[in-house]
């Protein structure tokens, strides 16, 4: 089969997929201006792509846009440096892995999320409490996914750094660092969007910030078709950063 | 046995300590976390109140789990309760509605992009792209669709749980042996039949899997929605309790939420295993 034929081939489904999509687009338009689904409730999909232009405009979206970014980058960063070294300290002390391994798993599963009203009472109203609650619900991952990396080191790799009489510091170094490297990005993949999940989720909760605020000012004023375009963008945004996390760790992961 | 016996004898008599190392190195370091508590509690180093002693926040315990304020009515009977209980039925009740609404179509969708190459290309992707979006911003929509009531907390959990689910059961659909799906054609059984006896029994752990995180994500979710406009709910106790500014009731609430959801996810990690 020539390469055009396999493109066209791989190509029906995706292009049959987004024709889905946009038909269903079409049809809540026409359903709308039937009046089978009440406007006040379901916009038109033709007013909502009008009102992107008015909320990029009119509501500072790319201010919001870089607020949210920036949260994002400052929680991504803690919890790197933080997982990332909690991980390094447990692989380091078996005993304190032994002792507390289980306990990270356990608190990876617990809804820590719900603790924002607790950081509103110590960071207040602010970006810091955003942050924080991003950085404390994204450390679990990123703590396993390091030990998971370094526990997976394979063997024959310490064995070649031991004969070579590489010191401790060598050894993890040259070693066991590199080797785990490509897990540890997956940990700090997860924390990274488990933190923006989180920020956009508390922006909203807490009326502060950049797009999570944008999406529940809008729906106090009741802009119908403002408030899902601002849906939609938070969709971009979200979609944009996981897909561009995705080609990091297959760089760092070309296997997989 | 006289063997077995005699290594137990030997190993007591060598004296080998009651505690192993890790039980007791995590007994200190639970009791450095206290210690460092009480002490930040007594310094004031936060803003008054803001963390309370160990002692303040277990009596607040005792009261939200012990303390009869709330008069229900069953079969007739009149009964006090903890206010919690009933704030807790709620909050279950809702996640797992929305569990089994969003579960039930996650499983339903999920099979049909697992057994079928052509709809998995063309759909799966938006799923796969979508299920990391913060659906807490679907709220406002959840509202204007299914009023300030629980069916808007329903709605938010059954939105949260159905991405995991439906990715898990389209990967574990595909995952499984051919040859069981060819003994299952070989004895022509239906395409119920082939869900129920062949699909669902070999899925069952990537079901289970996705269950387990589509119930944690459904919890945040309705919790989270909870919070923001409900007057019942655990959710609800925990945005009282900060704008009324009871910090151990808060912590109290949040403690006994965090033990609830370990347990539940560590019960259905047991069942994917067992």
């Amino acid at each position: 089969m020539s390469a055009g034929a396999t493109i066209r081939r791989e190509a029906v489904p995706i292009v049959f997929g987004v024709a889905c999509l946009l038909a269903l687009v079409a049809l809540i338009e026409v359903l709308i201006r039937m009046g089978w689904i009440n406007p006040f409730i379901v916009p038109k999909p033709t007013d909502i792509v009008m009102s992107f232009e008015r909320i990029i405009m009119e509501e500072n979206i790319l201010p919001r846009f870089f607020l949210t970014c920036g949260e994002a980058l400052m929680a991504s960063l803690m919890l790197s440096v933080a997982g990332i070294s909690i991980g390094v300290l447990l692989h380091r002390s078996r005993i304190v892995r032994l002792a507390t391994e289980t306990w990270v798993a356990a608190v990876a599963s617990a809804p820590l999320v719900l603790m924002y009203p607790l950081f509103l009472v110590i960071f207040g109203r602010s970006a810091w409490t955003i942050i924080m609650i991003a950085f404390v619900s994204a450390l679990p991952p990123v703590i396993l996914k390091t030990l998971e990396g370094l526990s997976g080191t394979r063997p024959v790799l310490i064995n070649v750094g031991r004969s070579f009489k590489l010191t401790p510091s060598q050894l993890y170094w040259k070693i066991l660092f590199p080797s785990a490297l490509p897990t540890i990005f997956v940990g700090v993949r997860l924390g990274m969007i488990f933190a923006l999940i989180n920020i956009v989720g508390v922006e909203f909760l807490i009326n502060f910030g950049g797009l999570g605020q944008l999406v529940n000012e809008l729906a106090e004023r009741y802009d119908l078709p403002g408030t899902y375009a601002a849906i939609c963008f938070v969709i971009l945004v979200s979609v944009l950063f996981f897909i561009g996390t995705e080609r990091i760790e297959r760089w760092l992961r070309p296997g997989t | 046995m006289a063997q077995t016996g005699h290594l137990t004898r030997t190993s007591m008599a060598a004296g080998e300590p009651w505690l192993s190392p890790v039980t007791r190195l995590r007994i200190i370091i639970l009791g450095a976390v206290i210690g460092t508590w009480e002490l930040v509690a007594a310094s004031g180093l936060l803003l008054r109140d803001v963390v309370p002693s160990t002692l303040t926040i277990g009596r607040a315990l005792v009261e939200l789990l012990g303390h009869p304020d709330l008069k229900v009515t069953l079969a007739g009977y009149v009964l006090w309760i903890p206010a919690f209980y009933w704030h807790l039925y709620v909050t279950v009740s809702e996640v797992a509605i929305g569990l089994v609404i969003g579960g039930t179509m996650g499983l339903a969708v999920g099979l049909l992009l697992g057994a079928n190459p052509f709809l998995a290309k063309a759909f799966e992707r938006f799923l796969y792209y979508l299920g990391p979006t913060p659906k807490i911003v679907f709220f406002p929509v959840m509202i204007m669709w299914f009023g300030v009531g629980p069916e808007s907390k329903i709605a938010m959990g059954t939105l949260s749980c159905f991405f995991p689910i439906v990715l898990s059961a389209a990967a574990g659909m595909r995952q499984i042996e051919s040859v069981l799906i060819r003994v299952g054609r070989s004895f022509r059984l239906n395409t119920w039949q082939m869900v129920t006896k062949i699909y669902l029994p070999a899925m069952r752990e990537p079901i289970v899997n996705g269950v387990r995180l589509g119930m944690g994500v459904a919890m945040i979710g309705t919790l989270l929605a909870e919070t923001k406009l409900s007057n019942k709910g655990v959710g609800f106790m925990i945005i009282d309790a900060y704008n009324t500014f009871d910090m151990p009731r808060m912590y109290a609430v949040l403690l006994t939420l965090f033990v609830i959801a370990i347990g539940a996810n560590t019960l259905v990690g047991r069942a994917s295993r067992g």
